[in-house]
């Protein structure tokens, strides 16, 4: 191998490399943290271990709480009915308080974790963010190694801003051509969750790359390193570019002027190298590709709308007990066309989608439209700024013109731990990223789709393709 | 966290591929602040949909073992799940394989996870559903054993050191607190991004 080769480093390795503290031989490594985000569900438990062991947190300026997964999205959403969320969210509160961690409460700058870190500026290049959800992915899309850990381990990183870690393998997926119209991010990470499976990157952390990936936003690149874990990828993350350094300017915490250019060489310095070796690769095309929606209980069962849900003949063995159990649950045959499939709900929000950008194509497919009759629709913005934003360019009237409800923000019917439920044997098309059994309420169906695709399948009361509108 | 070594138990097998967290223990019980209780609602909405779910059948009553499909805790990193598994009185999940922070979330609380390959699965899944069937797990040897057959299985070394001793992470991480703190150090001095601490 050439000297060239072996130093060449991808950007998962390069940032792996500096946060190792200590790596003894045959045990995993002590792994420095830089920023952890909280919320009210994994946390609790975590703060009691503290308690217990009599231990302080390590540093309270690399934490972040905020509450999102519990909350109501009513407009009277400080009146927490659930008694047992109620003192969830107290419990936070008390902890964050007792321990000095800064906390975006109601009307203090509140939303979905993955969604306020970006818009504060917290999520930057080169570090290292976890937080007790899966989605913890999403500040990959800047460049950072984001990934999702449980309570025990966030108490680890609480008391010691460190955590144990074997060093995953690297999978690169590139993503190359133009998307149609009416095609997104969404469609894109689904068509690769779809190609591979769930457990498809099991043990792996994936750098998406290719022209496809750099000319996207950085809200689509949320969307992308968001359902990561959906192919069960440790983690998913995206080189920096200009795109990101612009997105970051000016932003509440990122550098000021005065570090700014030396931030940028940092961050530039990060970039994976062009002879960096991975693990695995896939390349995707997108140039082809049609909206993509979900027709069974996980996010592999994802087809073109054009296309017709598979055929068990044409299915390998492996597959076809799931899949009885898929169709079963979803009402749906085998061989049937997903497009056309009546539907009761409409969802957009959630940290995959629930963004500014997202709820401006939603707008854009709804103006001069109404919601089928038949059909509920919940808007949920991801953060209290998304909320804001969505006022000042006056969407919330296409919103309430077209007969949708526009909520407060929080996680919502992504898993419906709050009120927001889709009834039990009711249909709904979201925006989410999870199409379990019972994910969006007991007894509920999902389908996956791109917020455009569920905008428009809102207007025609069945899953319907938004390239009509674009 | 409580030790483990060895252990002879019943088996309850569940032939499901892609068992999600979500599935072991669906959100709307996951606003607890405690880390007991969650047992009872293990597999709940699954148990209440078919009566014909193993969890539900007396034969399997006081199976410690869960024998299951691939991918085993896939979806939410919520460690509810292995809380659940645990407080309903299980201490071994057997399966082709498993999602990643359910594995890690696993280690942590001392419910032992072992990977076997696809076709020792398959028998012993079929056996479990014909009769009764008993599996010894022992963990410092690597192997699960039923009475006609041993087959080994590979465990982590360092995992396995801490289950078998009952070790927590963070006394391993404190044991290297001077090391933790001249790398804050060095990072702070780079100027780096890295470097951030949140004023509020």
């Amino acid at each position: 191998m050439s000297k060239e080769s072996v130093e060449s480093k991808n950007i998962f390795e390069k940032i792996w490399t500096a946060h190792v503290i200590k790596q003894v031989e045959g045990h995993p490594a002590i792994f420095a943290i830089d920023l952890m985000l909280i919320h009210e569900v994994t946390s609790a438990q975590a703060f009691q271990t503290l308690e217990n062991k009599k231990l302080p947190v390590f540093d309270p300026g690399r934490l972040l709480a905020t509450i999102d997964h519990s909350i109501p999205t009513r407009s009277n959403r400080r009146e927490i009915f659930d008694q047992a969320a109620a003192t969830q969210v107290e419990t936070l509160r008390n902890n964050c308080k007792k321990h000095g961690i800064p906390m975006r409460d109601f009307d203090q700058g509140q939303g979905i974790v993955h969604v306020i870190g970006p818009e504060l500026g917290l999520t930057q290049p080169g570090m290292t963010i976890v937080c007790g959800d899966s989605h913890t992915s999403t500040h990959g899309a800047f460049g950072a190694l984001a990934f999702g850990i449980g309570t025990s381990e966030v108490a680890h990183v609480m008391s010691t801003g460190c955590l144990l870690q074997l060093k995953p393998k690297s999978m690169k997926v590139e993503f190359h051509g133009h998307f149609r119209k009416g095609v997104f991010a969404k469609d894109a990470i689904l068509a690769l969750i779809g190609k591979i499976g769930i457990g498809g990157a099991n043990g792996h952390v994936i750098e998406y790359c290719g022209e496809s990936i750099e000319n996207m936003s950085m809200e689509e690149r949320m969307t992308i390193c968001n359902m990561s874990i959906e192919c069960g990828a440790r983690a998913g993350l995206i080189s920096p570019d200009s795109t990101t350094f612009d997105y970051l300017r000016g932003r509440p915490y990122a550098p000021t002027t005065s570090n700014w250019d030396a931030s940028i060489e940092y961050w530039q310095s990060l970039r994976s190298d062009a002879k960096a070796q991975y693990d695995r690769g896939i390349i995707i095309d997108l140039d082809k590709l049609h909206p993509v929606v979900t027709w069974g209980t996980n996010p592999g069962h994802a087809i073109q709308i054009n296309e017709c849900i598979p055929k068990l003949a044409n299915l390998p063995k492996s597959e076809h007990a799931i899949t009885k159990s898929a169709l079963a649950y979803t009402k749906l045959s085998e061989g049937e066309a997903i497009a056309g499939t009546p539907i009761d709900w409409a969802f957009v929000g959630s940290c995959t989608n629930g963004r500014i950008e997202d709820l401006r194509l939603v707008a854009k497919v709804l103006e001069g439209h109404h919601v089928d009759p038949k059909v509920t629709m919940y808007i949920v913005p991801g953060s209290e700024a998304v909320l804001e934003q969505v006022k000042k360019e006056q969407l919330d009237k296409i919103f309430l013109a077209a007969g949708a409800q526009l909520r407060m923000p929080g996680c919502s019917m992504c898993l419906a731990m709050n009120d927001d439920k889709v009834p039990e044997g009711k249909r709904c098309v979201s925006s989410s990223n999870r199409n379990f059994q019972g994910r969006q309420g007991p007894g509920s169906i999902t389908h996956l789709a791109s917020p455009a695709t569920v905008a428009a399948s809102a207007i025609a009361g069945q899953i319907t393709s938004p390239e009509q509108y674009f | 966290m409580e030790q483990f070594k060895s252990l002879t138990a019943k088996v309850l097998p569940l032939p499901i591929k892609d068992i999600d967290t979500d599935m072991i223990i669906p959100a709307q019980f996951l606003t607890s602040v405690s880390r007991e209780g969650y047992g009872e609602n293990l597999f709940r909405r699954l148990r209440d949909q078919d009566p014909q779910f193993p969890l539900n059948m007396p034969k399997y009553k006081d199976a410690s073992i869960m024998l299951t499909d691939s991918n085993f805790g896939c979806g939410s990193s919520r460690e509810h799940a292995v809380w659940a598994i645990l407080d309903a009185g299980f201490k071994v999940v057997i399966s082709k394989s498993f999602a990643d922070i359910f594995y890690s979330n696993s280690a942590k609380n001392g419910l032992v996870l072992v990977t076997l390959p696809e076709e020792i699965v398959d028998d012993l899944l079929l056996e479990a559903k014909n009769k009764e069937l008993l599996l010894s797990v022992d963990l410092e040897n690597q192997q699960v054993q039923n009475e006609k057959q041993i087959y080994p299985f590979t465990y982590d070394a360092f995992r396995r050191h801490c289950i078998l001793n009952g070790l927590d992470d963070i006394d391993y991480i404190l044991s290297a607190k001077s090391e933790i703190a001249d790398f804050r150090t060095k990072q702070s001095s780079k100027q780096t991004v890295s470097t951030l601490v949140i004023n509020h």
